[in-house]
């Protein structure tokens, strides 16, 4: 009873730090010892599950440990910060699988075990399956379904940011009928296996389902929703680790995955919102397949071009510039660059500021991130809603790789698949310029009319290049 | 059923409602630029599926499909946790660099 004690003291005390961690990561000043105080509380509760009554197989325990500590500190530690949503992507999925396996286990785990010792033939242990009641067999079902969904959604969804599978939607015939099915098949099986206790057919059929049901859920959403997917993910991973915690009876478990569930989902609801997107519409629906003809007609315009020289003229004698940073500059490793451009700029006077979409970059945040580590004054870095009204005074919006998020047809065409979506008022300054790997649409196909405006002038070329040659030209000056 | 701490469902369902209005609580005046991060360490936090991992691998005895499904628990929501910690830590390692506030008084 003692021992318990401990281990529930333990739980009570991580459950706290998990709120107190997570109300840390809310704030700049407190966000990093907010991860250390939750971290803390991890490993508070690792320690309390192991002095749990009835524990064993403690080698076994601290080799798996030691086998996922070094890829996972490794993996983390080495990333590129652009690489960020998949690295995040790929951890939720480990959480995800572990859920499902997990509630697997909890499923074939015998209830009664007793011991018959024969007389001189040893002693004999039958694993004696007590059927559950519905009751107890219905969260570890949800534990199985919602583990599997988050496992195979998000390695779909790190594949395809990683470019390991294509960020175009994956369209295939019926999907929604067939995706239907599936949630109907893991309904059916799961009742059979509430049922049929002593069958484990049924419940792999339930996981297997889940399984491909994750799969076909996200191949055919966009790239430029992923951040989104990978947000809602996060949740059921977060509701999967509640659920278990409920077939298991383990409060540590019900409190942070609960905290995660919920707090995941207000994150995925304030992206939406800044994308202007239903999520009902990422799921269902996406980007790609309304691109190109919804369109306003201006691809029979030209766009100009521009020589880098001119472009450090028309920087280096404006009075401010705002600087519009997308993914493509994340991309070309272009933010020390900018950043030096910028200092150079102030250096002549020049009053720069960076314009912040909340979606830049391929999730809420990820563009500041890149930036602070490019050491650009936090200051500088302004939300859409403070910087727009200050583009009208401005002489040079210098857009590096953003596109859908200045794109005006957000603002004037409704029949636009973005029509509505908050974005920067980039044509509202002076002069627009633009650089840009190439002629194409956006990461979400929509044409953009604002490469064609008579006050655009196009950089064509990598980021980092173009960057480059930017700097040069203005240290000429 | 594994072991019981006296904890009705009916509680339990109570305290899975208090703590759906705490996570929205707590993070509901989130500034947009700590979004990435806090989804990272949220990430993390659900980690604790590794404990689920560990129970069930501890109690497993020597039943062998139960020590196999909590062995691979238990690497991969290793795996969720340490990495989880790890890459948010250095995301939030970089927001340490920024400059005093005063450039924006000035402003």
């Amino acid at each position: 009873m003692s021992s318990d004690f401990v281990a529930q003291a333990a739980y009570l005390i991580a459950s706290f730090l998990f709120i107190l961690g997570l109300k840390r990561l809310s704030t700049p000043r407190t966000a990093r010892s907010g991860n250390i105080v939750a971290a803390i509380g991890m490993a508070l509760a690792l320690g309390g599950t192991f002095v749990l009554p009835g524990m064993g197989n403690f080698g076994l325990i601290l080799v798996a440990i030691a086998i996922g500590t070094a890829p996972g500190w490794l993996l983390a530690k080495r990333v590129k910060m652009t690489a960020m949503p998949q690295m995040v992507s790929l951890f939720n999925g480990m959480g995800g699988a572990c859920a499902m396996f997990i509630s697997l286990g909890e499923w074939f785990r015998p209830i009664a075990q007793f011991s018959l010792t024969v007389p001189g033939l040893g002693t004999w242990t039958p694993q004696v399956f007590a059927p559950r009641s519905v009751g107890d067999c219905i969260p570890t079902l949800l534990g199985v379904v919602f583990g599997a969904v988050s496992f195979t959604g998000s390695l779909v969804a790190f594949g395809k940011l990683q470019g390991l599978i294509t960020e175009k939607p994956v369209r295939y015939p019926q999907q929604k009928l067939i995706n239907a099915l599936l949630v109907a098949l893991i309904v059916a099986a799961g009742w059979i296996a509430v049922y049929h206790q002593n069958f484990s057919i049924w419940i792999i059929i339930v996981a297997l389902s889940a399984l491909a049901l994750g799969v076909l859920q996200v191949l055919p959403i966009g790239g430029a929703d992923m951040p989104v997917v990978i947000s809602v993910l996060n949740s059921c991973t977060g509701l999967a680790a509640a659920v278990t915690g409920f077939s298991m009876q383990n409060m540590a478990m019900i409190i942070a995955g609960t905290l995660v569930g919920a707090a995941g989902s207000l994150l995925t609801l304030l992206m939406c919102k800044a994308m202007n997107r239903s999520l009902l519409k990422v799921v269902f629906g996406s980007f790609g397949s309304v691109a190109g003809p919804g369109g306003i007609a201006t691809t029979d315009q030209s766009m100009r071009e521009i020589a880098a020289s001119e472009c450090a003229i028309m920087m280096g004698y404006a009075r401010k510039v705002i600087i519009i940073p997308g993914y493509g500059l994340a991309v070309g490793q272009g933010q020390h660059l900018v950043h030096e451009l910028e200092e150079l700029l102030e250096k002549r006077g020049v009053e720069v500021k960076y314009a912040i979409h909340p979606v830049a970059g391929r999730m809420p945040g990820h563009m500041n991130v890149l930036l602070a580590e490019a050491d650009v004054p936090y200051p500088k870095l302004l939300d859409m809603e403070e910087i727009n009204p200050e583009f009208d005074q401005a002489d040079v919006a210098l857009i590096v790789g953003a596109n859908d998020v200045v794109n005006p047809a957000a603002r004037t065409d409704p029949g636009s698949p973005i029509y509505g979506m908050p974005i920067l008022n980039a044509d509202k300054a002076k002069n627009v310029i633009v650089i840009k790997r190439g002629r194409g649409a956006g990461f979400a196909g929509i044409e953009n009319g604002l490469f064609y405006d008579p006050k655009t002038r196009m950089l064509f070329g990598d980021a980092k290049k173009a960057l480059q040659e930017l700097v040069s030209e203005v240290k000429a000056l | 059923m594994g072991i019981h701490y006296g904890m009705g469902v009916l509680a339990m369902i109570y305290i899975f409602i208090l703590a759906i209005f705490t996570g929205v609580e707590v993070i509901s005046r989130v500034p947009t630029v700590l979004h990435t991060p806090l989804m990272s360490g949220a990430n993390a936090i659900h980690g604790i599926v590794l404990i689920g991992g560990v129970i069930v691998l501890g109690q497993a005895g020597g039943n062998a499909t139960l020590c196999a499904l909590g062995f691979i628990a238990v690497i991969l929501g290793t795996l969720n946790v340490v990495g989880g910690f790890v890459v948010t830590d250095r995301m939030l390692e970089m927001f340490k660099a920024k400059p005093r506030n005063s450039e924006k008084n000035e402003q």
